[in-house]
């Protein structure tokens, strides 16, 4: 599939849940500067990665797929926390982005101005999010194929079909 | 010391609420995922740090702030799989994350930081 925009989350998404992610967030953000006060930048850093509205993100992913997969079964709620799983799979990718963009400051910060350092590492945290998450697609993808033209020998002379009935 | 809380509070939740809602219109899932792990809190912070502290103590910051990310790939992972796999809820799965989270950067810090 696509990388595709839709507008139709910003819809379905109430003003508490809004409301929520913005508390969350101005809360994570002051704890982290008290934290680096506290105990000192060492300490403090590591809150920079913290992750604040995973739970929140993931809960309202859930939801929206519940309702739109099936608003009143099981298999709705069973969709839902298919796509939750994968959005917190594609989290897990983009953390290697979160890495490079804390490298990157740590590295050109203190010689070069703020304003420079602090884009190229947000530009350098969308590039290698989108790097590593198509290179994890091609692999899918890939693995995906071999199986189609190498099925596995149990599953090409029926054995699997036996194995499941 | 209470007017720099309040700056820091909204200007961490309106970064938030910017990533949050721009990882929100994007398909397939995966690919809105990556923006579970936008430095959100961290531009908000450092841009707040670099002024108040300088940018040696921002860069230290940062520096930890690798360990954090790596930790935070390792929470997800966990969760993603408890979601995938054992179709736990992902209220419970997220929950579960924090302390997973935590306990990683605690070993990261320990290791390599301390």
């Amino acid at each position: 599939m696509p990388i595709r925009v839709s507008l139709k989350a910003i819809h379905q998404t109430k003003w508490h849940e809004y409301a929520l992610r913005f508390v969350l967030g101005g809360a994570v953000t002051v704890l982290t500067g008290l934290i680096a006060k506290e105990f000192g930048p060492v300490v403090g850093g590591l809150f920079l990665a913290f992750p604040a509205i995973l739970q929140s993100t993931v809960a309202q992913n859930e939801r929206h797929e519940s309702e739109r997969k099936g608003p009143d079964g099981q298999d709705g709620r069973a969709q839902g926390t298919q796509a939750a799983g994968v959005d917190a799979f594609g989290t897990m990718l983009g953390s290697a982005g979160l890495a490079a963009f804390a490298a990157l400051v740590w590295r050109f910060l203190p010689t070069h101005g703020p304003l420079v350092v602090l884009t190229a590492a947000t530009v350098a945290w969308i590039a290698v999010s989108v790097i590593v998450w198509w290179s994890c697609r091609r692999w899918v993808h890939a693995v995906n194929e071999s199986f189609r033209e190498h099925p596995p020998a149990a599953a090409h002379s029926g054995r699997g079909r036996r194995a499941r009935s | 010391m209470g007017i720099e809380l309040a700056i820091r509070f909204v200007v961490g939740g309106a970064a938030v609420s910017l990533f949050a809602l721009a990882g929100g219109v994007f398909k397939p899932q995966s690919f809105a995922g990556l923006f579970g792990a936008a430095p959100s809190i961290a531009l908000a912070t450092l841009v707040l740090t670099i002024a108040s502290d300088g940018e040696a103590f921002a860069a230290t910051e940062s520096r930890s702030m690798m360990a954090g990310a790596i930790a935070l790939g390792l929470s997800a992972l966990a969760a993603s799989q408890v979601m995938l796999r054992w179709k736990v809820p992902a209220l419970w799965a997220a929950a579960m994350a924090l302390p997973v989270w935590l306990g990683w950067a605690f070993v990261l810090w320990a290791l390599f930081l301390r």
